[in-house]
């Protein structure tokens, strides 16, 4: 059966160019950059050009790029490393629905004797800026915020929030991981002093990501014990990962303008047939100010799990907010967070598109969803009464 | 992705008896939609008192689906005294097992049953209620149940527990609760499950008092409020009298006062000192909170 993957925002696929390129690196080019030979050194060669790859997709200077094991860990050393650089200050902003790479970084600074302050949103997602205006004051030592959200693909108007805080003299994060390679970022034109992404959201392999730290910001290292990365983050790097981080940025920048175009179009034609032929269906999120590729829809009066393993049999790939896919018992906190009724919470489902996906594959899901949803229906109590 | 046995599969995949019957002898519901699965459970009995038919209709995950679909199979042909004795330990094993995680469906299984015989015991008349105090307000599970899971699957966790019938499965509020029912009823058989109780002698200076104080409600309270969006900060520490201060949601919460005496208070006193109580920093309580409601 074929594999219909519309799970990229979990993970995407290694493109067949990035991988190409780091193959000969495992048993032929297998040198440690940091080695005075010559087969070493030649490596260093190619963690630059990776470097500049990165910097080139992002907008930023090659200087200002620290190679990490992958998003969680560039969110922890991005807010651990600011925090440490202010040790004065003991307040730190963040939202509602950020990723639990943020967010239970930020909830442990509690039991350190930080106040955390968890913005809210609205019940499409959107953020209140007056309302993060009213919260920042002279402790705050950093701001951490999304840049798109992960479930529902919500942009935040993170330029503007980057203005605002760093005007006010205050640190400024954004976890980018799902934005990178989908929307086009300037950071020379923005604001922002650091920035998250991870390699395996944009088709490098997994364990490999990029923390962004704009030049003259204050920066503690997270990871000590040797001068890798400009004593920003030390280890053996990542050769693989990091080449074929570069290499992905190199084909993401090539392919911004498909991922906006034709992806987006793939998107809007699944989301508008499923919600056409599915009563009862709803839109989760900001339909506005949205990544191209990704769609989060709520069927109410039925469950995200049972929905998914029947999309399964059928060789779909998607995932879902609800409270049974995670294991525990409470819907997803975004969804919460948003205020979206329990009735429709548990039976969410996030389609997430790569520019690999396929007219076909868009058509196939669209047949067999309604029967799925309808099945399930006549399984639910809480229908036709 | 969870490890489903192929029964279970092929009672979600291919779910037998889906439907709600007419004009039934017993009717069991049980759940809700907040609580993310809900159960009814329909059967008309033959002339001679057994179980002709049994229909269910379930909102719910895979598991809640198939464990449904079986728990009709299995009742069918059985008088009520005998449907009456099926547990929930009964459904699982009749799927090859569930995952732990998982085992609440098998409860709410049997619930529906029980609910089922009760209701056609009444003449139609009794629905399902919950008996006995509620423990866990979260998911609305009383202590009669929790006994029972306990009793019928041997559990000696909190997290088992909330495996087999959900209580503590939210704001966590409710553990130290669980552990005192487990403690009653298995008695000897938990070890090394409250050493962390007796941590407190009666020797703190005031130094280790505060810290203790600043380190529980750092580690046992907060995470409770926390999940409700609420949190609670040390204000100060008069001899036994310990001021704090709500946040976020706890500040505008009806319930404050509950919070305070039963998750607060108790808790301080668990793990601090018996002496302690609790007030609220009115003051302090004025002042802008982090979430808007």
């Amino acid at each position: 059966m074929k594999t219909v993957y519309f799970d990229n925002n979990a993970t995407t696929k290694v493109a067949e160019e990035v991988l190409e390129e780091i193959t000969p690196l495992f048993c032929d080019l297998y040198g440690n950059p940091s080695s005075m030979h010559t087969f070493g050194g030649q490596i260093a060669r190619r963690i630059r050009k990776a470097r500049e790859q990165a910097a080139a997709l992002i907008g930023c200077d090659p200087a200002e790029i620290i190679f990490t094991s992958g998003g969680t860990e560039s969110d922890n050393a991005a807010i651990q490393g600011a925090l440490a650089a202010s040790p004065n200050k003991r307040k730190v902003i963040t939202t509602r629905v950020e990723h639990p790479a943020v967010l239970t970084d930020c909830r442990q600074l509690e039991n350190h004797g930080y106040t955390v302050v968890e913005l809210a949103v609205d019940k499409e997602g959107r953020l209140d800026l007056a309302e993060l205006e009213e919260k920042l004051d002279d402790d705050t030592a950093l701001v951490t915020i999304m840049y798109a959200n992960n479930e529902t693909g919500v942009i935040f108007p993170i330029d503007k929030i980057a203005d605002l805080v760093t005007g006010r003299g205050v640190s400024f994060h954004t976890d980018a991981v799902q934005v990178v390679g989908k929307i086009p970022l300037n950071l020379a034109n923005s604001s922002i002093d650091m920035l998250s992404l991870s390699g395996h959201k944009l088709h490098a392999p997994k364990g490999v990501g990029v923390l962004y730290i704009r030049k003259g910001t204050r920066f503690s290292p997270f990871m000590v014990g040797g001068h890798q990365e400009a004593g920003k983050r030390a280890g053996t790097e990542n050769i693989p990962g990091i080449v074929g981080l570069g290499k992905a940025c190199e084909l993401a920048a090539e392919n911004i303008e498909e991922e906006n175009n034709k992806v987006r179009r793939l998107r809007d034609k699944l989301e508008n047939a499923i919600l056409e032929s599915c009563p009862d269906s709803r839109l989760n999120g900001d339909k506005e100010n949205r990544l191209p590729n990704t769609t989060n829809i709520s069927f109410e009066y039925i469950e995200g799990e049972a929905i998914l393993l029947m999309l399964d049999k059928y060789g779909i790939c998607a995932s879902s907010g609800s409270a049974c896919t995670s294991g525990s018992l409470e819907p997803s906190h975004v969804l919460r967070a948003m205020g979206v009724p329990f009735t429709a919470a548990h039976g969410s489902i996030r389609f997430s598109l790569s520019r690999y996906n396929t007219e076909e594959e868009v058509d196939y899901t669209v047949e067999k969803t309604p029967p799925i949803i309808n099945k399930l229906r006549r399984l639910s109590p809480f229908v036709g009464k | 992705m969870w490890d489903y046995t192929d029964k279970l599969k092929d009672h979600f995949f291919n779910p037998r008896n889906v439907g709600e019957i007419e004009n039934p002898d017993g009717i069991g519901e049980v759940g809700s939609l907040a609580c993310g699965d809900a159960l009814k459970l329909t059967f008309k009995l033959d002339e001679n008192g057994r179980i002709k038919e049994a229909q269910f209709k379930t909102f719910g995950c895979a598991s809640a689906i198939a464990t449904s679909s079986v728990l009709t199979e299995m009742i069918k042909g059985k008088t009520l005294d005998e449907a009456a004795k099926v547990t929930n330990k009964d459904i699982a094993d009749y799927l090859g097992g569930l995952p732990e995680q998982k085992m609440h469906c098998s409860v709410m299984g049997r619930e529906a049953l029980e609910a089922a015989i009760e209701n056609y015991k009444s003449g139609g008349k009794k629905k399902h209620e919950l008996e006995g105090r509620v423990v866990c307000n979260c998911f609305g599970v009383t202590e009669n149940e929790i006994e029972r899971v306990i009793q019928e699957n041997n559990l000696t966790t909190v997290e088992e527990v909330t495996n087999y019938c959900k209580a503590g499965g939210g704001c966590g509020g409710c553990h130290g609760e669980i552990e005192k029912i487990i403690e009653k009823i298995q008695g000897d058989k938990i070890k090394d499950t409250t050493a962390a109780k007796s941590r407190h002698g009666p020797k703190l200076t005031n130094i280790q008092k505060i810290q203790l104080i600043q380190q529980t409600i750092n580690e046992q309270i907060r995470p409770a409020l926390r999940a409700h969006g609420g949190n609670v900060e040390l204000i100060d520490v008069e001899g036994n009298k310990v001021i704090v201060a709500f946040r976020g949601m706890c500040a505008q919460c009806m319930l404050a006062e509950y919070t305070m005496k039963d998750v607060v208070e108790a808790r301080l006193r668990e793990f601090v000192s018996e002496d302690l109580f609790v007030e609220e920093d009115k003051e302090s309580a004025q002042e802008p909170h982090n979430h808007r409601g």
